[in-house]
């Protein structure tokens, strides 16, 4: 009786609302029925994780199986490989990545002419704009065996020959995040560069009446002004940490290297839609998601634990 | 005054530290621009020197042959097409929802707001997955057709977060005030006062928008099937990284094989070309936005 009503409650106060604020819920329900549709009837069918697929009529539903397909991702063969490639893949991505944009802003910060400052940060923020499928056929033309510039710039330096990076497994996961450094550090370093530039101009004077040189000022001043804005992206990092991004590492993929670059993301999409197995590529992207989202959670406590900010 | 400062007593190490941060700056411009910049000039020359290592600071052997062959292959026209209508008409329904929701939940007197923030915050972390979507793209009969780049996931969620902490900060509340005593509705007053006060944010989440219609892949891949719908990205793809240049395949016989994939890799850097340079062209003119801090707000909220 008292849920009832606590449930009553709620439909009074939104029908109230609705009346009070109809214009407003107007201007908002297009996105929340947009939202609704493509985001939560998916999150609803998640259910065919614990579900026999029915070709027949082909919805969510079919016979209940319960963890059957989790067991089965669980004992397959490529499930240790696979796990271990995505974590790794995306432990480096963020060991490398994470740290990068962070030296950028403070040293484009250090810049004190305005033009030069402009002119290298367009420069720097230019790749994030070129597609995955650009990038993957950068990498290939320009680390191309014989002809392709890096090739050749890497020859003079370490005598690599005619080696074949793309197609060599232990170049797989360097190539993957450096291009990645390359394409995304310059953007990424975007927010930091905007809490920078709003740091109290008096601090920096004070550090330069205490006598502090430029390597003081960056340790005592830059630093910990970012150090909140790191936290923040660290955790959101962390939410991804098996999310990483299907399209470059399919791109990237090639019989030469499928033992290292299998990733979760990429086996899904080949189990579910290349051999149709519904529901056992539905277990593994849920497998995926709750793991993320046990991370989030991790880093977000952590985060509050130490600095009071959290996500929720 | 910062500079001011700088120059009335720099000491040795100032000096130094000058040095150092220019030459890593240096470092970090030729690192991100010459790879752009070699394929710019490796597009334009003759594709034997370019095999050879010959052209690295300026194009040898002009030719426009790469840009001519691109012109003639209709399976760019045809992606290119498709991606321009995608990107407009999606690029304009994505702002058609983002913009007014951002508008709601932006006013403090709308209660429901905080519920339904976290309504839409939730999909962040949480997703169907690949199958689950799939499937519901095939019941809503999406699958190998124009609308499946148009109308699935059209909010996104963080541009809806940044547009809607651009409408709380940079709209005095005074301004509503004074409107509604005119008699101004929520929808007139977002229209006639918000939007046109908003052009930074709008100019910036439409870039995004853009950009990801643009560089689309993933939805191309899974979706479609017809050779007449696909988008430009699943052409570069083909060409690019499945070596599909000529239509005909590039013989791989022996020498002739070669000789081929020369001019195959020629074609490769004008195509990179084709292909970025809308995006890339488009985005220096909304660069002053990007600095105002308009996506730390997004952190904020």
């Amino acid at each position: 009786m008292k849920k009832e009503s606590h449930f009553h409650g709620i439909f009074d106060k939104i029908l109230n609302s609705i009346k009070k604020d109809y214009l407003l819920w107007l201007m908002v329900l297009p996105a929340v029925i947009e939202v609704f549709i493509f985001h939560y009837i998916p999150i609803y069918g998640v259910q065919l994780a614990f579900r026999e697929y029915d070709f027949s009529t082909g919805g969510f539903g079919g016979k209940w199986v319960g963890l059957k397909y989790f067991i089965q991702f669980f004992n397959s063969y490529q499930f240790k490989n696979i796990l271990w490639n995505t974590f790794f893949i995306s432990i480096t991505n963020i060991i490398i990545g994470f740290p990068i944009p962070i030296i950028l802003a403070i040293l484009i910060n250090q810049l004190r002419n305005q033009r030069t400052k402009e002119f290298l940060q367009t420069i720097v923020y230019m790749p994030h704009f070129i597609s995955t499928p650009v990038m993957v056929g950068l990498l290939i033309v320009l680390l191309a065996p014989n002809t392709g510039i890096i090739s050749k710039f890497l020859d003079a330096l370490f005598g690599i020959g005619n080696l074949n990076l793309l197609g060599e497994p232990r170049a797989f996961v360097p190539l993957y995040v450096l291009s990645d450094v390359w394409q995304h550090a310059g953007w990424n370093s975007i927010v930091y560069l905007a809490v920078l530039s709003n740091v109290d101009l008096e601090l920096y004077e004070a550090c330069k009446v205490d006598g502090g040189g430029r390597w003081h000022t960056i340790r005592y001043i830059e630093l910990p002004t970012l150090v909140p804005t790191m936290l923040i992206l660290l955790v959101l990092n962390l939410g991804s940490i098996l999310g990483v991004g299907f399209e470059k590492i399919y791109l990237m993929q090639n019989p030469l290297n499928i033992r290292v670059s299998e990733v979760i993301s990429t086996y899904v999409y080949k189990m579910g839609l290349l051999s149709a197995q519904f529901s056992y590529a539905t277990a593994i992207g849920l497998f995926n998601t709750v793991i993320n989202f046990t991370f989030l959670s991790i880093g977000n406590r952590i985060s509050k634990k130490f600095t009071g900010w959290s996500l929720w | 005054m910062r500079w001011l400062s700088s120059l009335t007593h720099k000491k040795a190490s100032d000096i130094i530290s000058d040095f150092i941060v220019y030459i890593m700056c240096v470092l970090i411009f030729i690192i991100i621009a010459y790879p752009l910049y070699f394929v710019v000039i490796a597009s334009v020359s003759n594709a034997d020197l370019v095999a050879l290592g010959e052209v690295t600071m300026y194009p040898k052997g002009f030719s426009w042959f790469a840009y001519q062959k691109i012109f003639e292959d209709e399976r760019v026209w045809i992606g290119y097409r498709n991606t321009i209508f995608y990107t407009v008409v999606g690029t304009l329904f994505n702002l058609f929802l983002t913009l007014p929701a951002a508008y709601a939940l932006s006013r403090k007197e709308f209660r429901p707001r905080h519920g339904l923030m976290f309504y839409f915050i939730f999909t962040m972390f949480f997703s169907g997955g690949l199958i689950p979507t799939y499937i519901l793209m095939k019941k809503l009969g999406l699958e190998n057709t124009p609308w499946v780049f148009i109308v699935p996931f059209s909010v996104n969620i963080y541009n809806l977060i940044v547009t809607r902490v651009y409408f709380e900060t940079s709209i005095p509340q005074e301004l509503y005030e004074a409107a509604t005593l005119d008699g101004c509705s929520h929808l007139r007053f977002f229209l006639k006062i918000a939007l046109p006060l908003s052009k930074p944010v709008i100019a910036v989440i439409a870039l995004y928008y853009i950009v990801g219609h643009w560089n689309d892949f993933f939805t191309g891949l899974i979706y479609i099937r017809d050779k007449n719908l696909v988008p430009l990205q699943l052409v570069l793809r083909d060409i690019l990284i499945a070596n599909l240049v000529f239509k005909e395949g590039v013989g791989l016989g022996g020498a002739a094989g070669g000789y081929a994939q020369r001019y195959a890799d020629s074609i490769k850097y004008a195509l990179i070309i084709v292909a970025s340079l809308p995006v890339l062209v488009l985005y220096p003119f909304l660069q002053k936005y990007f600095k105002k801090g308009i996506m730390f707000g997004a952190l904020k909220g």
